[in-house]
């Protein structure tokens, strides 16, 4: 008999550094003396960070009501960048040295200013403009000159230098995590997918706020544990999530854990999911040009992913038609931040290829907290209105 | 309080012309064999004019300005697209140039409607807000699959613009042309790209030049009228026509400016404005002007969105509105495909003073208040419009900055271009409110 997900100590690991990412980071630096950088969005080269000796953290949001951002950010602007700020203007990031933006949609990098600038605290910003059209072949190029000026600023900041042998070592760590998380997500394939989506954003959320050698340590034991796992709770309808910054655990309570038709979530294509780790640097001598070609060729944010000259060459639309059928995905959840223009505008085409395909799909607003009655009526219409075309099949 | 001579400008009709005839020219062009593209506003329009001198544009946001401006038009238009599945808060020009599309309805300058909705050749565009590229996207699968091209310019501001950077644009456009000679089946004339490269930055100063007039008192032109004139920038700023009707109406302003001809009877009020306007509710300004004697010397939208200027100094610290050198100006020689090329890269991404604040609050911050103290404004009214996230970024905190700084601010809530977002009412309210709070009598 196998022991059951929820019990395992890695689980419960990634759970704790997921609700407790402060007092990590707190810790780290007491431990350490080291600095710690708060990065806005996942096209900043963490590894170069890393390498200097500091600890990269993902800044999130609290998922709390607030109105802190009003004077500074637009109503318009979406829920996780005024849920951002807020943390900054509560002084729940006070232990930040510096922070960052690899260039990202607009909601973010208004979020980033106005962070670098009124969180006391910060003594070092960096704003690293990044291709946004990450299909056109001149990208990688001209992401590897701005990350070489990006790797300057941090030696400058942090007085030190940083070697090819220091990143390659700090590669090393991060493709390790990569790989890792990549197996965890290969058994989700199986009829029985181990893990749901809940321990997968724990596990993937607590990657982007620790540091990732020690997070390697317990992946490797969840991935020797995984074959033997049980779980005692029905697969029901298998879901995939396509959405932004989904980490709010309510949502994967609600659908995972607290409906009356059992489901679970086989894969996230979000950026607190596959989209942040999914694709290694691969080695070369250039070690820069080899992590410039990880951020523009891994499956790309939406803000990021117009094809030029062939407008059907989306590369996020064909991973999303790879994992459906590898996965064996049922019906696909779109959880779309309220005002994400990004995601917006891919919607009516989604739709489109997700119709094409056959697969139902259903699309979800996210707020700063969630409508979980609403939500659970239509997700059970969903796997209802399923059922019923099974009947006639 | 001084009464000043008014007088309406002698080239009004020269432009409204113009206008009239580009929206014609692109829906009767396949008629005379020649192209159609379509693209946004900010595309290097320089580039298809290589296609030869029957190539006809069709530039998305004032298309969409324009049909915002024909409220029953927009809102079938708008309607339209929201039924399939385009979400409310996305921008304002594009929905309605969707809306356009999926109805097959297509839109005179007069606002004669037209069908069906003439399809382009191919898209053309370039990318800096988190639309451009996918609204020709999703244009050209709504259209049944038209060839489309974006170039991604989001480099950084132009005060740290280096030859890496110059060169990822260029590298871009140089692919755009093979692209285009394939799928236009037509050899591209290098003779044609320069003059085009030419006339784009002559367009550009003068513009920015004529702009700086306004810095007289009384002001020669109101906002209003400069929203007819800062458009041929945006339709085709390439074309040696547009050259010569800004020659001619930067003559005219500065003839006003000498002959103390003003906009208003009376000005007793100068402010200036910093978003797009609500197009189908320009009476605001009216009302202003009316009322008030307020006079909007303009705007960081109509002097930055097609007005070539210095922008920031050298070391990022100080904004300077001062025209920016042409390329004889500069003593640069554009004698071949590439050097056009890189002379357009550079010119837009350096001197195009609305791409500079994409990448910092504080560019816009020292822009607008340098721009109230060139133009001598008592104030800025802001427009928080909800139909344009990337002119929203950064608008609250230069808000704050202004009131720090001892501006008198005022803002108001709408939409550029989607008529159901905005208070009549009580943007009139907000007005009244200011202007007393200032002690602005109202004219007698
Ligand atoms: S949800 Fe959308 S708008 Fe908000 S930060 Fe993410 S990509 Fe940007
Ligand atoms: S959102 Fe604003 S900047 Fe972007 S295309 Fe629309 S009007 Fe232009």
């Amino acid at each position: 008999m196998g022991e059951n997900v929820e019990n395992l100590p890695e689980i419960r690991q990634f759970k704790e550094w997921f609700e407790k990412r402060h007092e990590y980071a707190k810790k780290w630096k007491e431990k350490t003396g080291g600095k710690v950088v708060g990065y806005f969005c996942t096209y900043v080269p963490e590894e170069i960070l890393y390498a200097a000796g500091i600890l990269p953290v993902r800044i999130l949001g609290s998922h709390e009501p607030e109105s802190i951002t009003r004077p500074y950010l637009h109503d318009m602007y979406c829920p996780f960048c005024h849920d951002t700020l807020a943390q900054g203007l509560q002084g729940r990031y006070n232990y930040l040295d510096g922070v960052t933006i690899a260039q990202s949609c607009l909601h973010m990098r208004q979020s980033y200013f106005s962070f670098a600038d009124r969180v006391e605290n910060i003594e070092w910003s960096y704003y690293l403009p990044f291709p946004h059209g990450v299909n056109n072949p001149y990208a990688a190029d001209y992401a590897k000159h701005e990350f070489e000026k990006f790797k300057a600023a941090v030696e400058e900041w942090t007085g030190t230098t940083i070697s090819d042998k220091d990143l390659e070592e700090a590669i090393q760590v991060y493709n390790k995590n990569r790989e890792l998380m990549m197996k965890v997500f290969e058994f989700r394939k199986a009829d029985d997918p181990k893990i749901t989506g809940l321990h997968a954003m724990y596990m993937v959320v607590s990657s982007q706020v620790v540091d990732k050698a020690e997070h390697n340590e317990v992946l490797e034991s969840l991935v020797e544990k995984l074959p033997e796992v049980e779980s005692d709770r029905e697969v029901g309808t298998r879901f995939m999530l396509i959405g932004s910054e989904d980490y709010d655990e309510e949502l994967f309570k609600l659908i995972e854990y607290g409906m009356d038709y059992p489901a679970t979530f086989v894969f996230e294509e979000n950026c607190t999911g596959s989209r942040y780790f999914w694709g290694t640097v691969e080695n070369g001598d250039d070690k820069l040009m080899a992590l410039a070609r990880r951020y523009v060729y891994r499956v790309p944010c939406p803000a990021k992913d117009w094809a030029r000259g062939d407008f059907f060459g989306r590369r996020r639309f064909q991973f999303i038609e790879r994992v459906i059928k590898d996965w064996n995905v049922e019906a696909v959840i779109i959880a779309q931040m309220k005002f994400c223009d990004p995601h917006e505008l891919d919607i009516p085409s989604l739709r489109d290829m997700l119709d094409k395909m056959g697969v139902p799909h259903l699309h979800l607003e996210l707020d700063l907290t969630q409508p979980v009655g609403q939500f659970r009526t239509r997700v059970e219409a969903l796997i209802e209105s399923m059922g019923e075309e099974d009947l006639y099949i | 309080m001084t009464e000043v001579k008014v007088r309406p400008f002698e080239c009004w009709d020269d432009f409204k012309k113009y206008r009239m005839e580009y929206y014609k020219n692109y829906l009767e062009a396949k008629e005379k064999g020649g192209i159609r593209w379509a693209g946004s506003a900010w595309a290097f329009d320089a580039v298809p004019a290589g296609l030869g001198e029957d190539v006809y544009p069709l530039t998305g946001e004032p298309y969409g300005a324009t049909c915002a401006f024909f409220r029953d038009f927009s809102y079938r238009a708008l309607e339209a697209i929201e039924r399939k599945g385009a979400a409310r808060d996305l921008c304002g020009y594009m929905r309605n140039y969707w809306g356009s599309i999926a109805m097959n309805k297509y839109l005179l300058a007069d606002g004669t409607e037209v069908e069906p909705f003439p399809k382009p050749d191919f898209n053309f565009t370039i990318h800096i807000c988190c639309t451009h590229a996918k609204w020709y996207h999703y244009a050209a699968e709504l259209e049944g699959g038209v060839p489309t091209y974006a170039v991604d310019i989001s480099v950084g501001p132009g005060y740290l613009l280096d030859d890496k950077k110059i060169e990822y644009v260029v590298r871009q456009l140089e692919d755009a042309i093979t692209w285009m000679e394939k799928v236009t089946g037509r050899e591209y004339d290098d003779e044609l790209l320069i003059k085009a490269v030419e006339n784009e930055a002559k367009s550009m100063t003068l513009w920015a030049k004529i702009c700086k007039l306004n810095q007289a008192t009384p002001a020669p032109m109101e906002e209003k009228s400069m929203f007819s004139f800062y458009v041929l920038t945006l339709l085709k700023r390439s074309d040696e026509k547009v050259v010569k009707l800004y020659e001619k109406l930067y003559k005219e302003v500065e003839s006003r400016v000498k002959r103390g001809i003003g906009a208003l009877t009376y000005e007793q009020f100068r402010f200036v404005t910093d978003n797009p306007p609500p197009w189908p509710f320009l009476k605001v300004y009216r009302y202003l002007e009316q009322t008030y004697g307020a006079v909007s010397v303009g705007s960081i939208y109509t002097f930055g969105l097609g007005g070539a200027w210095k922008c920031m100094d050298e070391k990022g610290e100080k904004w300077v509105w001062e025209p920016a050198p042409t390329p004889e100006e500069a003593g640069f020689e554009i004698h071949d495909r590439r050097s056009a090329l890189w002379w357009t890269a550079m010119f837009n991404l350096k001197y195009r003073a609305s791409w500079q604040h994409e990448y910092s609050h504080w560019i816009r911050k020292l822009e607008t208040y340098q721009m109230i103290k060139d133009w001598k404004a008592d104030a800025i009214i802001m427009h928080l419009n909800r139909g344009c996230e990337l002119w929203n970024m950064s608008t609250l905190e230069v808000r704050d900055y202004l009131v720090k700084q001892g501006v008198p601010v005022a803002t108001y809530e709408g939409n550029m271009a989607d008529p159901r977002e905005f208070d009549e009412a009580r943007t009139f309210n907000v007005i009244d409110s200011f202007m007393q709070s200032l002690g602005v009598e109202k004219l007698a």
